[in-house]
């Protein structure tokens, strides 16, 4: 059939049928512009949520001193367990499910100064592996802590960005020397900002971290606050739990399935839990965006029964002059896409639009930066396709399979 | 002479819920090729039906029809849709042109089922309206036109694919008498140069120029004769000559 009469024919029945075309439409629009965005902002919540989880580490778990709950080979339970830094060696050298593994030192409100700044801040003790398990990443021109800062028990420190922001402003902070408890520091590092919505400790931003070779030395401890601990990517932070309590439970002799013996937080647990919890979010939105489709869709098929009623001795004229039922058929499904195509398109800008204006309105630390995938773009145009080919079959069906003669007469 | 269609025992119900209506009840018919038919009668004869089943719009209920020696009746819709769209051209009391299109658009529907091409669809719909006397009118839409001018415009429309065959469902019917003569000249026009044409008409000053006129009545031909053996316009004849 030829193009420009189909769109004039088209053209024409919305002209009859404005406001119920023009709701039709808008039903589609409102379809996909649902389903893009809440797909767009479903991606950008979830990759935000796990992103700022990240910010605390990748597969890591926390371990601090606990109290046994169990009696254990003629030894009471309520002993409690307080692991050195030897023990973190000695786990390091025996455990084979373990990637990293780094002692943690802490200690609060202590004062620090640079120029006339000072501060009172949290300054931890730990290994350099302890940079890669809790992703404290270095600026540029900076570096974390290494063996050689270890080995000599140098005093260096890596600052977290806001305590290097409340110390040095926006001078240069690497190089510098500052006062920790009176104490001279070189800043070797620091932090590149990062989010991080958990922590066991206050924020990574505003602490000090130095070697705990030198924190041992300055306030003579003999106990961990804790030790952080990384799986091997391919296994769980599970079974490293468990080959770590049997390896500590073997030197102090607890029972190794005696959950109370250490403290431990799981962190893959929680990521676990967000990733399934997300999933289940936005199959949620998905079925919200697909049960408006089928509104629109639904709507679609309506106006078409209309449109089919109101042009029955059109599709008679047509059919007197020769049209096949192909070509009936084809118009009709025709001008169904048409009405999705159009009210899909405008949708999908639509919703393009909101999401290309949205990072103005700096929201991104609570629902993170919405994003259009691709592939959400194109199921979103294979879905309108199909809600449109069934909205539009039916009564194009109708429309062709009328015998010329009943066709002519409804008039 | 050549026949075209051939009706044999034609037979076709209408059944309305319960109810089951005979709209023709046997009729037995012969068209020669270029042949000038008027076909009248009371409504309610059959008349229309006659003309559907002839154009291939409708298929019997029973008897037998051929249109150049094919058997209708065991066609499929779309061996149908081409005679219509290439044999046959429908001219009706309505005019049924379509609303949104222009007089162009209209002449170039049948063209465009026949997938003629751009070139040659525009080179015919150009003779076709100049023949008519449209030329002028080419851009219009039929809201624009005179009742003649429409049912010129449907002339042109069914001539465009070069019929054999016109029919023509009270073409007058609409038009006032000045307009009515102009398509009766046309009618006669396109029969003198060879084409058959078969007119569904009360209008006595078609069945004048028929050759031959087919009187119905109670979905049964009542007479079946040429106008030399019959009263011009008496219309009230009842002998039988069949």
């Amino acid at each position: 059939m030829n193009p420009a009469l189909s769109i004039k024919q088209f053209l024409n029945d919305m002209r009859r049928q404005k406001l119920r075309t023009m709701l039709t439409m808008f039903g589609i629009f409102w379809g996909t512009c649902a389903i893009v965005l809440l797909f767009a902002f479903g991606k950008g919540m979830t990759e935000a949520q796990l992103k700022s989880q990240k910010g605390l580490g990748e597969n890591i778990g926390i371990f601090w001193p606990g109290i046994t709950s169990r009696e254990y080979k003629g030894l009471a339970s309520g002993r409690r367990i307080r692991p050195s830094e030897d023990d973190v060696l000695l786990i390091k050298s025996k455990a084979t499910t373990l990637a990293r593994i780094s002692p943690e030192y802490s200690r609060w409100n202590v004062p620090m100064k640079y120029g006339k700044n000072t501060t009172i801040r949290n300054v931890v003790g730990v290994w350099p592996e302890f940079s890669q398990m809790r992703n404290l990443i270095p600026d540029y021109g900076s570096r974390f802590l290494n063996e050689t800062d270890m080995a000599a028990k140098r005093r260096v420190v890596f600052i977290g960005n806001r305590l290097k922001d409340d110390l040095f402003g926006d001078e240069e902070a690497v190089g510098e020397t500052v006062l920790i408890n009176g104490v001279p520091f070189t800043v070797i590092g620091v932090m590149k900002t990062k989010r991080q919505d958990s922590s066991y400790n206050g924020r990574d931003a505003r602490k000090a971290f130095i070697p705990s070779s030198t924190f041992k030395t300055m306030y003579s401890r003999r106990y961990l606050n804790d030790f952080v601990a990384q799986c091997k990517p391919e296994l769980t932070m599970e079974i490293a739990r468990q080959e770590i309590f049997e390896i500590l439970g073997a030197k102090y002799r607890f029972d190794p399935t005696d959950e109370e013996a250490l403290a431990v937080w799981d962190i893959t647990k929680g990521f676990a839990f967000l990733k399934t919890f997300f999933l289940a979010f936005r199959m949620f939105l998905l079925g919200i965006g697909i049960a408006t489709l089928i509104t629109g869709g639904i709507g679609v098929s309506n106006i078409m029964n209309v449109v089919l009623e109101e042009r029955t001795k059109e599709i008679g004229i047509k059919m007197a002059l020769g049209a096949r039922k192909s070509h009936i058929l084809t118009q009709f499904v025709f001008e169904t896409l048409l009405i999705t195509g159009v009210g899909g398109i405008f949708g999908f800008l639509f919703a393009y639009t909101v999401v290309s204006v949205f990072p103005m309105f700096n929201l991104e630390d609570y629902v993170g930066i919405p994003t259009v995938d691709i592939w959400g773009g194109v199921g979103v145009v294979l879905l309108l396709g199909i809600v449109g080919l069934v909205a539009g079959v039916f009564p194009a069906r109708r429309a062709a399979n009328l015998q010329p003669v009943q066709a002519l007469k409804l008039f | 002479m050549q026949s075209i269609m051939k009706l044999r025992q034609v037979r076709k119900a209408y059944t309305t819920g319960t109810v089951t209506f005979e709209a023709l009840r046997g009729i037995n018919l012969m068209v020669n090729r270029g042949e000038f038919i008027a076909v009248v009668g009371p409504s309610g004869s059959g008349k229309s039906t006659l003309m559907n089943i002839m154009g291939c719009l409708d298929i019997p209920t029973s008897g037998e029809y051929r249109f150049e020696n094919q058997l209708v009746n065991s066609l499929s819709p779309n061996q149908l849709a081409d005679i219509r769209n290439r044999k046959v051209g429908f001219v009706f009391q309505a005019f049924n042109l379509l609303p949104y299109a222009t007089t162009y658009e209209n002449v170039e529907i049948p063209l465009l089922f026949a997938k003629v091409s751009g070139r040659k669809r525009k080179q015919r719909i150009t003779e076709l309206l100049a023949r008519l006397g449209l030329a002028d009118k080419a851009a219009n839409k039929p809201t624009e036109l005179s009742g003649g001018e429409m049912q010129r415009v449907a002339i042109a429309r069914a001539l465009a694919n070069e019929p054999d065959v016109i029919l023509a469902d009270e073409p007058t019917g609409n038009l006032d008498s000045a307009s009515g003569a102009e398509i009766v000249n046309i009618f006669r026009e396109l029969w003198q140069s060879g084409k058959t044409v078969i007119v569904i008409s009360h209008d006595v000053s078609i069945a004048e120029h028929a050759e031959r006129i087919v009187r119905l009545k109670d979905g049964l031909i009542e007479t079946n004769g040429d106008l030399s053996r019959e009263q011009p316009a008496s219309g009230t004849d009842n002998q039988s000559l069949s």
